[in-house]
């Protein structure tokens, strides 16, 4: 009957043996002043956490345990990742490999592939980031002009990647390149043939990695420029011309996690703090309304992640919750702000810090990954309007 | 997995029972005794006569009432027979309403006289008998029993101010196994499910319009301004469908974590109703705000439904403070309390 499906899920028993486990783990870190909390994934990084947690068999959990996963399933993931995120652990190190590149090799890589990346992802060693965007093509990724020429035993690629997070300190970047043109099928241009996925060495040489300061002044963006950068055939993915759909066809993992509404987590903590426990009539609206919200994204997440246990590609759900999460990260800090009663920036003070943290990252989260805009036109393409 | 066999039958049982005439009739004052024969036949009435155990089987037909803005008390017939049951009380024949509704109601019994205010009874001066709480105590009023100021809520469902109630009634001490506030919480969470239901007809119907009506020379649905309204109104109506699926589970399995379930499903199905009202509207232009067309049977119930068993305001506040005492480190487990 409905164009949308959200099938509820409960998580199994050992699901929440492992959460008490993350809880226990996270108040050591805590107790030990390892990292202050930030719940935003794409600007907290550690290397040293993502270690320690490798160390636990929380990265790459659940891949299969030759190639250093644990045989977890993607409800104990999302357990792991969602204590992570909302206790604001620094997990932006492993967060991209561990989310997106593994994955992409575990199902389309060559065996060497995962043999070579694989363990040492899932030890904390190996970081990656992703080249996708360029200066001409944001939303329109399938427009992308970097070119992968063949070469003796390999490619040559020449051109550039924009908005590349922490390439500078990343090993290695998924990068989607044109091997191929552009096709005509049945009268009608084929855009999304012609394009592959390579795993390019950022440290090649030919590779240039420049900062690009975000808002808040701080280096995450980079420029990557790629004059003639030689990748052995073997650091191809799957099979030339398969880069498109290897790129849509994970879009549901990426985009319904908690970290799509997780991401202004301590801005809501930090005002549960300020406003006490007796809180005035606005501060307690402002609470419950928000509380209402987080827990129903997640319910909506959670059932999302429990499709793709299934074995489903909940697209359209995804998209859903990625919206909506989206919304609800902007809209933390824009309701707190009036309500609750503020302090002079010069003094330290965590509600401060973590609300002028989420204003001005607060941009960056309905654009990363898929802009609203795009994802409104994905739903509207489920409801038969496009 | 949901039940979609329930749901499904459910949907063509009201779709083929409440046509626009049922719905005018009903408004005018007319009970649709066709449509409610049809509902007691289903066995829906009884779905809840073991207790909340059941409350995912209710949710699943409230919804579907709702979808087709079903103009009867389903709900609180559903509530008052598994009161009675539990009160032991021989259950009337009929349409059965409960009071109080309203958060700030209180019913005293003074004396051997109950007094007080109820507010926004549903069907109150229609229903066979009401199933009345005070003081800790149910009491059953059947009809003549009670005296009531006849209102309506905006959707023109009757919504009756108690003005009096005679003795005589069968009476019992609320059972252990019931809390006083629980009624008011599965009254909240019932009218968020037809509110989910409501909200996906509405997705439905302005879907079809976008897809039909021709401007410019092409259907409005192919302009993106439309095609992004149409979107939010499809989150919205996921995220209270969700809500409630997921509160109601939580109900059914006695969870603890249903006292957060239960309010946030109430507050955030009331924030999609005005949200999917609002764009319902626009989407449809002029001739969505006529009488001659059927969504303002669904747009009048969300306006009306998210105000009773407790609007938004008054769960947030319950909610807020509930999570302000428990503490900025109580936040996070609080929202993943299985």
């Amino acid at each position: 009957m409905s164009v949308f499906r959200f099938d509820p899920v409960e998580l199994p028993p050992e699901g929440e043996a492992l959460r008490a486990e993350v809880r226990a783990f996270i108040a050591d870190e805590l107790a030990a002043g390892r990292w202050t909390p930030n719940s935003d994934f794409g600007s907290h990084r550690a290397a040293d956490f993502s270690r320690r947690i490798a160390g636990r068999g929380w990265i790459g959990m659940t891949w299969p345990k030759k190639y250093g996963g644990a045989d977890r399933s993607f409800l104990e993931r999302y357990v792991v990742t969602e204590e992570f995120l909302a206790a604001g652990a620094p997990v932006g190190c492993h967060w991209i490999a561990d989310r997106q590149s593994g994955p992409l090799l575990l199902r389309f890589g060559t065996e060497a592939q995962r043999e070579a990346f694989l363990p040492a992802i899932t030890r904390g060693e190996v970081f990656f980031s992703i080249g996708m965007s360029e200066p001409d093509s944001g939303s329109d990724l399938a427009s992308i002009r970097t070119r992968a020429r063949p070469v003796c035993g390999g490619y040559e690629v020449t051109g550039t990647k924009v908005w590349t997070s922490y390439a500078h300190e990343s090993h290695y970047a998924i990068t989607l390149v044109r091997t191929g043109d552009t096709a005509e099928v049945d009268g009608k241009i084929d855009r999304h043939r012609g394009l592959s996925q390579l795993i390019l060495d950022l440290k090649a040489p030919g590779v240039s990695v420049r900062p690009i300061l975000n808002l808040a002044g701080e280096h995450d963006f980079n420029e990557l420029v790629l004059d003639r950068v030689f990748v052995p055939s073997e650091r191809l993915v799957g099979g030339e011309g398969d880069g498109w759909g290897q790129v849509t066809s994970e879009l549901a993992f990426e985009r319904s996690g908690p970290e799509r509404f997780l991401s202004s987590h301590q801005v809501l903590r930090q005002f549960v703090r300020r406003a006490g426990e007796d809180p005035d009539p606005r501060a307690a609206d402002a609470l419950g309304r928000m509380a209402a919200q987080l827990w129903t994204l997640r319910q909506m997440s959670l059932s999302v992640a429990g499709m793709l246990q299934a074995g489903e590609m909940p697209n359209l759900e995804a998209a859903i919750v990625k919206d909506l999460g989206g919304a609800f990260e902007r809209d933390v800090p824009e309701r707190v702000r009036s309500v609750a009663p503020r302090r002079r920036r010069a003094d330290p003070d965590p509600f401060e810090t973590a609300l002028a943290e989420s204003v001005l990252h607060a941009p960056s989260w309905t654009l990363r990954g898929g802009t609203r805009e795009i994802l409104r036109g994905i739903i509207a393409r489920g409801l038969g309007l496009r | 997995m949901r039940d979609t066999i329930l749901y499904d039958s459910a949907l063509r049982l009201f779709g083929d029972h409440v046509t626009p005439k049922v719905l005018a009739a009903a408004e005018s004052g007319t009970w649709p005794q066709a449509l409610w024969d049809e509902v007691a036949d289903a066995g829906y009435l009884d779905v809840l006569a073991d207790g909340p155990s059941a409350m995912a089987e209710a949710v699943t037909i409230l919804r579907a009432a709702g979808h087709h803005a079903a103009p009867v008390p389903l709900a609180e017939t559903m509530l008052a027979r598994w009161l009675c049951a539990a009160c032991r009380f021989d259950i009337p024949e009929g349409p059965l309403t409960v009071a109080p509704v309203e958060p700030d109601d209180r019913i005293l019994l003074v004396g051997d006289t109950l007094t007080g205010r109820a507010g926004h009874v549903p069907w109150g001066g229609d229903a066979a008998a009401m199933v009345l709480l005070a003081e800790g105590r149910v009491y059953l009023v059947p009809r003549g029993e009670a005296a009531f100021e006849h209102d309506k809520n905006l959707a023109g469902e009757p919504r009756d101010q108690l003005q009096a109630v005679s003795q005589g009634c069968a009476a019992a001490p609320l059972p252990n196994e019931i809390e006083p506030e629980q009624v008011m919480r599965l009254g909240a969470l019932m009218r968020a499910s037809q509110i989910a239901g409501a909200t996906e007809a509405a997705l439905g119907l302005s879907t079809r319009y976008a897809n039909d009506r021709v401007q410019f020379g092409r259907p409005i649905g192919k302009f993106q301004a439309i095609q992004q309204q149409l979107a939010l109104l499809a989150e919205e109506a996921a995220a209270a469908t969700v809500a409630v699926e997921s509160a109601a589970a939580a109900v059914a399995a006695g969870r603890a974590s249903a006292g957060i379930a239960v309010p946030a499903a109430k507050i955030r199905a009331g924030e999609a109703a005005g949200k999917v009202a609002d764009i319902a509207h626009q989407v449809h232009g002029a001739i969505g705000f006529t009488e001659e067309h059927s969504l303002h049977y669904l747009t009048r119930r969300l306006w009306s439904w998210r105000d009773e068993f407790g609007h938004e305001g008054f769960w947030a506040a319950e909610l807020g403070r509930r999570v302000a005492e428990a503490g900025p480190d109580q936040l996070w487990p609080l929202i993943t309390a299985p």
